[in-house]
Parts: C-alpha cells; sequence; structure tokens
C-alpha cells in the first residue's frame, strides 16, 4: 500500500510536468488548429536557459538563496522560450497559415528538428547535470516525499490558477477564447488576431520553461534530445485529455504521469515509455476527441 | 464636409479567380437607413465583408469619414467603429451571451458595458433572460438579437446588417426590424442593411440599392423602389414580403 501511495506521488509530480507542457500543446492547436510539435523543444530550450543561468549566477555570486535562484532560472527560461516560440510562430507559422493542412505540420516538424541541432551544436550532445538544488526529503507515514516534489506540484497549482484566471475572466482570455472559435468574428470586433495568437504562443513557451526548469531541478540533467521523450508524453496527455481542451491538458498530463509511475514500478521501467505511447494510439483509434474533446472543428 | 459617412467606389472583390464584385459604387449617408436587395449569390455579403476588410477589395476605394479603409486590416475598421452583424450571425457558440456582449465592448475595454449592456436588454428583453446560456444552444432569433446586440455594444457609428430575418418567424422579424428604427430614430444610428425581405427593407429605407451580380443595377430612395415596377417584379411580386 505504501509503495502504491507511493508512486502515485511521484506520478503525480511527473504528471504536473506533463500536464504544463501538455497546455502549450492544446492552446495553440485550440487557437490555430495545428500541432506545434516543436514544442517539446521549446521545453527544452526552456531547461537550458536555467541551467545557463544557474551556471552564471553562481559563478558570479556566492550563497544566493535557492529560491531567489530558481526564480531567476524560471524567469530565464521563461524569457528564452516565449522569445524562441514567438519567433517561429511568426517566421515559420504564420506565413503558412491558409494554405494546405500539411504545410504547418511539416514546417513544425522542420522547427522540432532545427531547434534540437542547434541546441545539440550550441551546448554539446552530452548530458548537462546540475547540482542538486532542492534536497530535502520529508517522510510521511511511510512515504517519502521530497521538496522537490513538493515544490512542483504546489507551483503547478499555482500557475494553473493563475493561467485559468487569464483565460476565463480577463479581456485577453476572452479575445482568446473567441479567436479560438471564430477568428473572423473576432477580427470584427476589433481583435486583432495576429497579436492575440502570438500571446497565445508565448503563454504555451512561458509554461513550458517553468516545466523545463522542473524537470532539469527534478532530474539534475538536461540533454538537447530533451524535447522528444517529454514533448511527445506531453503531446499525447493533451490528445488523452481531448485536444483543444485546457482541462483535458491537465488532467491527461497528470494521468499519463500516474500511469508512467505505476507501469514503472509494477511491470519493467524499460518499457514505460512503450506504455505510454500505446495509450496514444489506442485513445486515437478507439476514442480520438479524448476526454473532454469536442468533435473535431476544422479550422481555415 | 459632407454627410457621406461611407463611400464605395468601384470595389472588386474577388475569390481566387472568380470575381463577385464587379465594380461596385454605393454611398451610405451619416443618420440614414440605407438597405441592398438582390437575389441570392448576388454579392450582397461579400460587399459587407469587403467593406470590413475581410476579403480585401482588389481595385477601387472605400472611404470612411473621409478616410481611405480599402487596405485596413479588419480589426483596425472595426476599430473606427463599423460594427457587423455578419451572414450566419458568427455567435461564439462557447461563450455564453454575456461574453458574447463583452466581445462586442471589447473597443473600449468594457468602459462602458455596464450602461451599455442594459440598453440592450431594454432593447432585447430574451437577452437577459438568456445571459448565462452559451451562445451555440440559443435558437436562431435569438441568435441574430444576440449578433445584433452584440455589434451595438460597439458603439458603432456604421452598423452593417446581413439579412437579419433571415429564417425567422415573422413576429421576430418585426420585433427586430422595430429595434432597427428605434435605434436610428432616437439615436441616429447609420444602419446599412442586407436584405432578401425586399419590402420590409425597403419601407424602412431613406435610400436603397438593388444588386445583380456583382453590380449595383437600380439605386432611389426607398420609395422609389418599391414603386419601381422593375424591382416590384423581381424582388416584391411573389417574393417574400
Ligand atoms: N468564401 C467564398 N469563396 C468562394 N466564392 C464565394 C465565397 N463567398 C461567396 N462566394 C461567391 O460569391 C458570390 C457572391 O456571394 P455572396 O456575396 O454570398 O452573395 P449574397 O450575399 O448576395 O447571397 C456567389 O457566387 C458565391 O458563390
Ligand atoms: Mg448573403
Amino acid at each position: 500500500m505504501e509503495y502504491f501511495i507511493q508512486q502515485l506521488v511521484n506520478g503525480l509530480t511527473l504528471g504536473s510536468i506533463y500536464g504544463l507542457i501538455a497546455i502549450g500543446y492544446t492552446m495553440v492547436y485550440g487557437i490555430i488548429g495545428m500541432i506545434n510539435f516543436a514544442h517539446g523543444d521549446i521545453f527544452m530550450l526552456g531547461g537550458f536557459a536555467a541551467l545557463i543561468i544557474f551556471l552564471v549566477l553562481t559563478s558570479v555570486f556566492v550563497g544566493l538563496p535557492t529560491v531567489l535562484l530558481l526564480l531567476l532560472m524560471m524567469a530565464a527560461a521563461m524569457l528564452t522560450a516565449a522569445l524562441w516560440n514567438w519567433t517561429i510562430e511568426k517566421v515559420a507559422y504564420r506565413p503558412l497559415r491558409g494554405s494546405f493542412r500539411l504545410a504547418p505540420l511539416i514546417t513544425a516538424i522542420g522547427m522540432s528538428i532545427t531547434l534540437s541541432n542547434f541546441v545539440q551544436v550550441t551546448q554539446g550532445p552530452r548530458n548537462k547535470p546540475i547540482p542538486p538544488l532542492v534536497s530535502s526529503v520529508y517522510n510521511v507515514f511511510g512515504i517519502s516525499i521530497s521538496l522537490k516534489q513538493i515544490v512542483i506540484v504546489v507551483l503547478t497549482t499555482v500557475l494553473l490558477t493563475v493561467f485559468w484566471y487569464v483565460v476565463n475572466k480577463t479581456a485577453l482570455g476572452r479575445a482568446q477564447r473567441a479567436t479560438e472559435q471564430d477568428r473572423k468574428m473576432a477580427a470584427l470586433l476589433g481583435i486583432d488576431v495576429d497579436r492575440t495568437i502570438s500571446i497565445t504562443f508565448i503563454m504555451g513557451a512561458g509554461l513550458a520553461a517553468v516545466a523545463g526548469t522542473m524537470y532539469l531541478m527534478y532530474y539534475g540533467v538536461v540533454v538537447f534530445t530533451d524535447g522528444f521523450i517529454p514533448g511527445v508524453k506531453a503531446f499525447t496527455a493533451a490528445v488523452l485529455g481531448g485536444i483543444g481542451s485546457l482541462p483535458g491538458a491537465v488532467i491527461g498530463g497528470l494521468l499519463i504521469g500516474l500511469i508512467e509511475s505505476l507501469w514503472s514500478a509494477y511491470f519493467t521501467i524499460d518499457y514505460k515509455d512503450v506504455a505510454t505511447f500505446s495509450i496514444l494510439a489506442i485513445v486515437l483509434i478507439f476514442k480520438p476527441s479524448g476526454i473532454f474533446g469536442r468533435p473535431e472543428v476544422e479550422k481555415v | 464636409m459632407s454627410d457621406t459617412l461611407l463611400s464605395v467606389r468601384g470595389v472588386e472583390t474577388y475569390y481566387g479567380n472568380i470575381r463577385a464584385l464587379a465594380g461596385v459604387d454605393i454611398d451610405v449617408k451619416r443618420g440614414e437607413i440605407a438597405c441592398l436587395i438582390g437575389a441570392n449569390g448576388a454579392g450582397k455579403s461579400t460587399l459587407m465583408m469587403t467593406i470590413c476588410g475581410d476579403p480585401q477589395a482588389r481595385a477601387g476605394t472605400i472611404t470612411f469619414e473621409g478616410e481611405d479603409i480599402t487596405r485596413l486590416p479588419t480589426h483596425r475598421i472595426a476599430r473606427l467603429r463599423i460594427a457587423q452583424s455578419p451572414e450566419g450571425r458568427r455567435i461564439f457558440p462557447r461563450m455564453t451571451v454575456y461574453e458574447n456582449l463583452q466581445m462586442g465592448a471589447s473597443l473600449d475595454n468594457l468602459k462602458y458595458f455596464d450602461e451599455d449592456v442594459e440598453k440592450i436588454f431594454t432593447l432585447f428583453p430574451r437577452l437577459k433572460e438568456r445571459q448565462a446560456q452559451r451562445g451555440g444552444t440559443l435558437s436562431g432569433g435569438e441568435q441574430q438579437m444576440l449578433s445584433i446586440g452584440r455589434a451595438l455594444m460597439a458603439r458603432p457609428k456604421l452598423l452593417l446588417l446581413d439579412e437579419p430575418s433571415l429564417g425567422l418567424a415573422p413576429l421576430i422579424v418585426k420585433q427586430i426590424f422595430d429595434a432597427i428604427k428605434i435605434l436610428n430614430k432616437e439615436q441616429g444610428l447609420t444602419v446599412f442593411l442586407v436584405e432578401q425581405n425586399a419590402f420590409a427593407a425597403l419601407k424602412l429605407s431613406n435610400r436603397g440599392y438593388v444588386m445583380v451580380n456583382g453590380k449595383v443595377t437600380m439605386s432611389g430612395t426607398g420609395m422609389e423602389l418599391l414603386a419601381n415596377p422593375e424591382v416590384r417584379a423581381a424582388y416584391l411580386e411573389g417574393g417574400r414580403h
């Protein structure tokens, strides 16, 4: 029983990270109807930016408080990821808006490869380690919960609350939802659709960057291929939850995290990724619209 | 300065290689109700959307309050206070009635929202009852009221209405036409409306235009067109009154 609960805690942590990344996939899909395959690499870039700023800060200043360090890492990650995602949308996706459906998809895959190769060339192909930042571990009724895990779950909860508020209660969120539901009409009402789409890419990148920072902190390493596996898992989470649905992305993320850690605990860890991707295949076959999904809406 | 609010000159609009508007000239004066009638496929909706820059005119000019708006992007045109209730109503289906109205008031960042929404609810009490309902679940008539209400929330100088009576029961059509009349009389709102219901539209309008195959073939006061034998034969007799 304790072992099981331990795996739930681990799964929840991992699921938080996947959920944060999944939101970026689902938001972009909702608003322009394309899968931003480069989103996983945006997450990875966030991790690298966090690492670089960490190395710079710790070599210049001695004894910076960990909280401040983490905040600065996240800020650097968000800034870098947002800038990249904003640029990618502007130069690679926007000119293809309104062309045939496969064009932006192919471009997105191209962007993904470009980003990971760029990082491989500039940062090297090896794992980049970071010393443990937060290492306390608490024992609660025989279950060990690390401070890292608490930070991840709390931070995710806070971010999701802010994010929920923005999307549902602010003028920006209304403009995003309007653009998602009827872009032409939104423009007729004075909404700058291009700007709204740009902001959506920036927001998605910001959340992915926080996820990237936490991933780095959790596992202690980052490598240029990190955009791929966690990226595809988060994408699976978005599909499982129902692509286009924000609560779906979060629930899907948590489910994938739980499945992954339970699978690793009770079956063989070597096949944990296979388990996740089998789920993707099964969902796509039997319920392509996912848990909260609507029937497919074509975007033009 | 003339009292012409909107002026359309020689406008041509294409969908790919197909020309939908073939040199259209239309004027709408400040404070009047103008209408455009014509058969299905004549290009009426295309003109309404071309005024709003989507699609943009390939030739000709559109001026609003003396400013050339032909090449402006749609959202910039909207910001000049041209509001449209477009063909098909285009209600945001997964937003509530209230949020749809908020979207209408985006231009002023909801500054006058509370005050204006009460006016809309007075004009269309039905919307008040339905304010928490999702747009997509409204009836056709309610959607039409919402579409007009949403356009009015922008405090427009020019209101474009594309077939407000389409598919609605006669009683609701009357309610909507009465509302247009009130807005025009009491607030001096300029309205440019497209209608297949030619009789009701011409009766309501100061000025009318007839469009055939992407061209304006006739124009005159509402009364003149109502009395015109050609118009009567083509759009009134045997048509929907
Ligand atoms: N999005 C579009 N793509 C291609 N052709 C269109 C499109 N919209 C309208 N048309 C064509 O343009 C012509 C005018 O259409 P429209 O402006 O909708 O006429 P009306 O509103 O008078 O019924 C029609 O021949 C129609 O088929
Ligand atoms: Mg039409």
